[in-house]
């Protein structure tokens, strides 16, 4: 039980995929309710939950989502419709289900609230009877066309054991080491039915010497009376489909299937037939007649059959459905091959990894440094042999990382779903670029402020349909979620096509709390950026400007600390877009390493566009101040002096360069004192003391052991520029 | 790498120190009766020391990367082992003239409990004397005025041969939260 102990955990995971890949599957069925591949998988999930949790033996698990199943089956059928309120009524039941789990993965969580849970568990089961039609009796549903059809039914009402299933498994040697344990089998079938017998089968346990304590020799007969299909039965041996031998005789069969079933098995036909007696699969008499008979045949020699003809022939399962089923065996094998190839990985044991390679970076840049210093020429280029290896293991070790934003997106669907019927409004949200990759440790930090954008879209932004349609729009809204990549960055857009965002209230608004000075000339965008600042929106303003822009600042500083860029383009009555720009990894960047008034700095090496010697001129020009403007390529381009910002004693520089950097729209100069070349740069943090520290983004380890500063680009030009306009308000 | 003959000599006493006492359960070591140990160090001529159980090595001093922008009690970062660590400047923090660097300067690192989890911290001081044990009997409260730097800083004054050594509140004096307000405020003065 320890190994499905520690199974559980991956359990856990697993079920609340399932649970997510259900709710995407009940939400899109409600927009398209004859989606049959939907519907499909939507049973598929429902169904693996049920199956694993009957593994684990979480009995109430498998019983709620049980009835789950049985209206979905039913639903597959054709017998009950999948309206909107069934579609809700599911959708709280997978809520439910995640509640029932969460409460076994952590009991103290939710202690306390047992009973509420319970009630609403029962209220839920009593919903779900109603919706198929049959109050109160857990009759069960007529799901199994499999077990009814067989042509023996007609004689089966003389034979006194009908309506129980035989089932009889010989589990794998490597049963056990696959971590299963065959009473979880067992205790799952006993959730389809009644388990009258269960015989063991413990012959193929050898003598002591060849005894392996870790294999597992055991077979079961099992008599189950149950309604269940022969699919379903079958299915609780998915896990160990491919590694066990199981055959089933259904109900009503008559002792020919038996006989089959001896003939195939291993084990003596005396042995069997005890067993059988002892399962009440067939009485004494029969079994002596049927051997006689058997004796008599055996003389003649039976070409070998492939078990699906023998099904055929021996169960009279009409052909029409062992196809279907040897298709379907196929279909699940190939999501079980996918699956496999598929590992989960505690994220904590990749981040011990990308640590390391990023050790491994730093040492093989120190290494390449002292052979370079060396001079000696094969080392060099040995060294660096090793460092594009290493640079190479880097990518691989990042792309471990890169999840695709999909999970993300698709939570919304809910969201979305939830908030239009609260508020009576019709939204469509449409996903595009879910494919998108981008680090793991970005997309669990990113949820947040998107669910702020986009409730922010869905409260606000969007009209009632009423005011929509007497604006001439269309009365469902279009919200959207794009992603897609851009130069180094992955640019994430939420866009609305809502009443938008009212310029001159906006800017009124500003001047009042003191953001901007009255008459300041500002573009349509600067102003629309104005709702990020922090104090532009607090309680009293929310209805004033439609709540949009409540909690912004808080949105912008969530993307900030991810070194992202947000912002926001609105047109009065046609709809919002707000775009976040995010960098790929947080681990690791390609920087250009430069030197100011002796120390080094890295810069992020995507946003450097090029790198210009500062003329004498323009340096002249410049003097001491921070910040200045030079003529590159005639044009003109604002600089920031580093070492005068930084208030770094001036130097008496040699030859000073400018980088030219560029990030969106925005260009600057940054004015060093030396370029020292591209770096592959590891990030560290500076940790919390510097947390405010504006235009230093965090510290890498140079080669040296020496410890870098590592510029946050966009933040410094905008304190830069910050600074300028207040020095120009002051009257300089 | 870095880690000098000084450091060892602290973990040695550490382990020594185990078995006796409760350092680490009880992080200023004042609460029971039992005898805590000190390291003791001399910054501007005075002597200072900081429960041990606050230390986690003792490196010599090497020039650390300064931030710019930062206060002047802020010296820079170093990298310690593939970590980077800023070092404090005491003297700085005291509100007086920054240390001078010497042959025997050192930086000791310092673990600072912080909301989200513990934060290694340097210090920098003049010199590191040596570990002693401080009986409670001989420590008394910090006065409310009169010692030469800020009474909060101090978790009380232990007597030792006569004389007294400042017992230096860590939690106080590298307050995360206080020294990242402080550099809030350098930063928006620049």
């Amino acid at each position: 039980m320890n190994i499905l102990d520690q199974a559980a955990g991956t359990f856990f995971a697993e079920v609340r995929e399932m649970l997510a890949q259900m709710e995407d599957c009940l939400l899109r069925l409600e927009a398209d309710p004859d989606d049959r591949d939907t519907l499909d998988a939507l049973f598929r999930s429902a169904h693996t939950i049920k199956g694993s949790a009957g593994l684990f033996g979480f009995d109430q698990v498998v019983s709620f989502t049980h009835e789950v199943e049985t209206v979905l089956d039913q639903v597959r059928e054709g017998t009950v419709d999948l309206s909107a309120p069934m579609v809700a009524l599911l959708l709280r039941c997978a809520d439910m289900i995640g509640v029932l789990i969460g409460r076994l993965e952590s009991p103290s969580s939710y202690a306390g609230e047992d009973t509420g849970r319970e009630a609403e568990a029962l209220a839920l089961v009593g919903e779900l009877k109603a919706a198929r039609g049959d109050a109160g009796t857990p009759a069960p549903a007529p799901n199994a066309p499999v077990g009814t059809s067989t042509p023996d039914a007609g004689d089966a009402p003389t034979d006194p054991v009908c309506g129980a299933w035989h089932v009889s498994v010989r589990f794998g040697r490597d049963m056990f080491r696959n971590g299963m344990d065959p009473l979880a089998f067992i205790r799952y079938l006993g959730t389809l039915g009644d388990i009258e017998h269960v015989e063991t089968v413990d012959d193929a346990i050898p003598e002591k010497p060849d005894f392996d304590a870790e294999s597992c020799y055991l077979g079961f007969e099992i008599r189950l009376a149950t309604a269940a299909s022969r699919s379903a039965i079958e299915e609780a041996f998915s896990f160990v489909r491919d590694d066990c031998e199981l055959r089933l005789v259904p109900p009503g069969s008559r002792i020919d299937a038996y006989l089959a079933l001896i003939d195939q098995l291993p084990e003596a036909y005396e042995r069997l037939g005890a067993i059988l007696v002892a399962c009440g699969a067939v009485t004494p008499g029969e079994l002596e007649r049927a051997l006689a008979l058997q004796a008599q045949g055996a003389t003649q020699a039976k070409p070998v059959e492939p078990i699906g003809s023998l099904l055929v022939r021996e169960t009279g399962v009409p052909r029409r459905v062992v196809d279907a089923a040897i298709g379907k065996q196929g279909k699940a094998r190939e999501t079980r091959a996918e699956e496999s190839r598929l590992l989960r990985i505690s994220s904590d044991k990749l981040d011990g990894l990308i640590n390391l390679v990023g050790e491994l970076v730093i040492a093989g840049a120190g290494a390449n440094l002292l052979a370079q210093r060396a001079k000696d020429r094969p080392l060099t280029e040995a060294t660096q042999t090793v460092l594009r290896l290493v640079e190479d293991i880097r990518n691989s070790a990042l792309q471990l990382r890169m999840v695709q934003i999909n999970e993300t997106f698709t939570r919304f669907r809910r969201v979305v779903h939830d908030v239009s019927q609260s508020l009576g409004k019709h939204i469509e949200l449409s996903i595009s670029g879910a494919e998108t990759e981008l680090d793991k440790s970005v997309v669990e930090r990113i949820g947040d402020p998107l669910m702020h954008l986009v409730r922010n879209a869905l409260d606000h932004g969007i009209e009632m349909p009423e005011d929509r349609v007497a604006a001439g729009k269309p009365a469902t809204a279009k919200v959207s979620l794009n992603a897609f990549h851009d130069s180094g960055s992955i640019v994430i857009e939420v866009t609305d096509d809502g009443r938008g965002l009212d310029r001159d209230r906006i800017l009124r608004k500003a001047i009042e709390r003191g953001l901007v000075e009255a008459g300041t000339p500002l573009t349509d965008a600067e102003v629309m950026n104005l709702v990020f600042e922090a104090g532009f929106s607090t309680a009293e303003q929310v209805t004033d400007l439609s709540g949009r822009g409540v909690g912004m600042d808080v949105v912008r500083r969530n993307i900030e600390a991810l070194r992202g860029t947000v912002s926001l383009a609105s047109r009065l009555g046609e709809g919002t877009r707000v775009t976040i720009r995010l960098p790929l990894t947080l681990a690791i960047i390609d920087g250009f390493l430069v030197d100011v008034a002796g120390g080094s700095y890295v810069l992020p090496l995507d946003l450097v566009r090029e790198c210009v010697d500062l003329r004498p001129d323009c340096a002249e020009q410049i003097g001491d101040a921070a910040v200045g403007c030079i003529d590159l390529h005639g044009e003109v381009l604002p600089v920031v002096h580093l070492a005068a910002w930084f208030g770094r004693p001036r130097t008496e520089s040699r030859r000073r360069s400018v980088v030219v950097v560029q990030f969106g729209e925005q260009r600057a100069g940054l004015v060093v004192d030396r370029l020292l070349g591209e770096f592959q740069t590891v990030i560290k943090p500076l940790g919390k003391l510097f947390a405010q520290l504006k235009g230093i983004g965090g510290s890498t380890i140079l080669g040296s052991g020496e410890v870098a500063l590592i510029l946050d680009v966009p933040s410094l030009v905008a304190s830069a520029a910050r600074g300028a306009a207040a020095q120009y308000a002051a009257g300089r | 790498m870095n880690t000098s003959a000084s450091s060892k000599a602290v973990s040695m006493h550490r382990q020594a120190a185990r078995p006796s006492d409760q350092v680490d359960e009880d992080a200023d070591g004042l609460a029971d009766g039992e005898p805590a140990q000190f390291l003791t160090f001399s910054l501007n001529g005075e002597m200072f020391a900081v429960a041990i159980s606050h230390i986690k090595e003792i490196i010599e001093f090497g020039q650390p990367t300064e931030v710019p922008m930062m206060p002047a009690f802020i010296r820079g970062v170093i990298n310690l082992r593939g970590a980077v660590v800023p070092v404090i400047d005491l003297n700085a923090r005291f509100g007086r003239e920054a240390s001078a660097v010497s042959r025997r300067s050192c930086i000791v690192i310092v673990e600072v409990p912080a909301e989200d989890g513990a934060q290694d911290i340097g210090i920098m001081v003049d010199a590191v004397s040596e570990v002693l044990e401080i009986p409670a009997s001989e420590i008394e409260p910090a006065p409310s005025f009169g010692s030469r730097i800020r009474s909060a800083f101090l978790q009380g004054m232990g007597k030792v041969d006569g004389r007294f050594v400042m017992i230096l509140s860590i939690g106080q004096v590298l307050s995360v939260d206080e020294l990242a307000q402080l550099g809030e405020a350098a930063n928006a003065s620049a």
